[in-house]
């Protein structure tokens, strides 16, 4: 047979050659923003940390729901709406997949990281934290893994505990030993500063919290598009994230919750979808996820989620990783050069996230300027006030990289900030 | 993008880099602290009214090049102002900064302020030039709660 004769002949398999380099080259024209200008230039997009651009990969998926796909879940007995339902369950398993979760069951979807924290801070907080119990949190924390754990320990008299930081950015893991006590029921702290570009060593503090007897959430808004993910290697209690930081869509994130926890906290908001029987006198509750999710999701945005982790896992986290170390390099060291500019926040262990300030110009002016050439930065305190304090500055500026940016991109940062300092003098 | 210079005229960047009555004011009867929570700007703006009349004026703090600028200009413009002619400027100077509109009176008692007309092309930036101003109206009315812009 033919057939056999061909596999006879056939070489053997060679090891699998390395994956290709990336090019940010063969991706860039899959953003159609990326083609447009900015006051008559090009547009270089330097605020990835506060939002990702989308690929029409996703902008397609969502089109595609709504001109062919929409009905409500979980509701209709017709066709249409059984498939909306399929592709919903779909897509958390696909974030299932991505974080590498052990049951579908876990993964709930929410508005954002910011939602995720509150639910957590509500309904698992509001449960199991009571007056004197204590929770750590860090210094690096963005706003919204500071306030609701705030709110709960004002409601409830608890006592919130901070990991401080040293000069470089980086968290004194000595002091979060020192910290972990008998009392304390739950550590909560960001993967990647996003306002530094640290990324802490979450397996060893989420190791350390268990052996202290508390849970640990870990906020992946930053980490999520620039590290593969593995929640069970983690082994955190609570991982959270937003769709739109990873190429998804705004309004739609990620509450990840161990499967026992996730069944015993009490739901977070009441309405449809979220119960089994509802009488005047009582209503029992659906299970997990769904006793999380009270009414009509975010269905489009939970499939632009799963298209944009599509299109991410087609590229591979790793090359992506990989890519941005490079460019950060490359950005750090021009930078450098330019007299009167200091990095804030130097950790050793760092994602593509650059915070500077100029000895001549604030940063809202430096904003300002830059926005001018097109190059679009961030600037101000990213939500990091108790950072900014303990820098003792009002703001930064900061770039923050994609895959999808390139070395062009950072000349023209560089060539922006020459005009800062033209300005300035 | 309107030319950046219209923003940063030299005036105003003399204004940013040397501020003038940029101090405390131990003896003035009345301070107030202004905050722009957006960018981090933070000032307190003294002053001292002696028979309806603003007798001295300061600030300090940290901010941008615009609402440093503007709070020099204004320290050094209202100097010797009765409160009611302050007002005045105050209207002009807040016309000119968001609709644009100002009649000729409002020229000759915005005199050198006239510069932060470029202001009104950058939006997210009138809130700059505008708190040192608004810190002072609170400062006069000897309100207690620091002047947020958001």
């Amino acid at each position: 047979m033919a057939v056999t004769t061909v596999k006879s002949t056939r070489t053997p398999k060679a090891p699998a050659p390395p994956a290709p380099a990336f090019s940010p080259d063969d991706i860039r024209g899959d953003f159609p923003i990326l083609q447009i200008t900015s006051h008559g230039r090009r547009l270089a997009y330097l605020d990835n940390a506060a939002t990702s651009q989308k690929p029409q990969a996703v902008i397609a998926a969502m089109t595609r729901f709504y001109n062919s796909q929409n009905a409500n879940i979980h509701r209709g007995v017709y066709e249409l709406s059984t498939q909306a339902t399929a592709a919903y369950e779909i897509a958390r398993d696909r974030v299932r997949q991505f974080i590498n979760a052990a049951d579908v069951r876990e993964i709930v979807f929410v508005r954002g990281a910011t939602e995720a924290i509150n639910l957590v801070a509500a309904s698992w907080g509001g449960t199991n934290v009571r007056s004197g119990d204590e929770i750590i949190l860090s210094t690096l924390e963005h706003h919204s893994n500071i306030v609701p754990w705030q709110m709960l320990a004002q409601r409830v008299g608890a006592v919130l505990r901070v990991i401080p930081i040293n000069d470089a950015g980086e968290l004194c893991l000595e002091q979060y030993e020192k910290l972990l006590n008998p009392r304390t029921r739950l550590v909560a702290i960001t993967h990647v500063s996003n306002a530094l570009g640290t990324i802490n060593p979450v397996r060893q503090m989420v190791r350390l919290a268990h052996a202290a007897g508390a849970l640990a959430l870990v906020d992946g808004a930053q980490s999520v598009p620039h590290l593969p993910i593995d929640v069970r290697a983690i082994d955190c209690d609570f991982f959270v994230f937003s769709g739109h930081k990873i190429c998804g869509p705004t309004g739609i994130g990620v509450l990840y919750a161990r499967q026992p926890i996730l069944q015993a906290m009490p739901p977070y908001q009441g309405g449809g979808d979220m119960i089994e029987t509802v009488t005047f006198d009582q209503t029992t509750y659906a299970p997990a996820p769904q006793k999380f999710e009270a009414g009509t999701p975010n269905i489009s945005g939970a499939l632009g989620l799963a298209a944009a982790l599509d299109y991410i896992t087609g590229i591979g986290l790793d090359r992506i990783g990989g890519y941005e170390r490079q460019l950060l390099l490359y950005a750090q060291e021009k930078l450098t050069r330019i007299k009167g500019l200091k990095i804030v926040g130097t950790a050793a262990d760092k994602a593509a996230v650059i915070s500077f300030v100029l000895s001549y110009a604030h940063p809202h002016d430096v904003g300002t300027i830059l926005d001018g050439q097109g190059v679009a930065i961030r600037t101000g305190h990213h939500c990091c006030q108790p950072v900014m304090d303990r820098y003792g500055i009002p703001a930064t500026a900061r770039a923050s990289l994609a895959f999808y940016n390139t070395r062009e991109d950072v000349d023209q940062l560089v060539l922006g900030l020459e005009k800062v300092k033209e300005v300035f003098h | 993008m309107s030319d950046l210079r219209e923003l940063y005229q030299e005036v105003i960047l003399d204004h940013a880099k040397k501020p003038r009555n940029f101090h405390t004011m131990p003896d003035s009867a009345r301070a107030a602290d202004g905050h722009n929570p957006l960018c981090g700007d933070r000032l307190r703006v003294f002053v001292r009214v002696e028979n309806g009349v603003i007798q001295d004026i300061s600030f300090t703090g940290s901010g941008c090049a615009i609402s440093t600028a503007s709070a020099s200009m204004m320290t050094e413009a209202l100097k010797g102002k009765s409160l009611a002619d302050a007002q005045a400027v105050f209207e002009s100077f807040h016309d000119l900064l968001t609709t644009g509109n100002h009649a000729d009176k409002d020229e000759e008692l915005l005199g050198k302020l006239a510069v932060f007309g470029g202001v009104r092309e950058f939006p997210v930036r009138v809130k700059c030039a505008t708190l040192p101003w608004h810190t002072l109206q609170a400062a006069l009315q000897g309100s207690a709660a620091p002047v947020k812009t958001e």
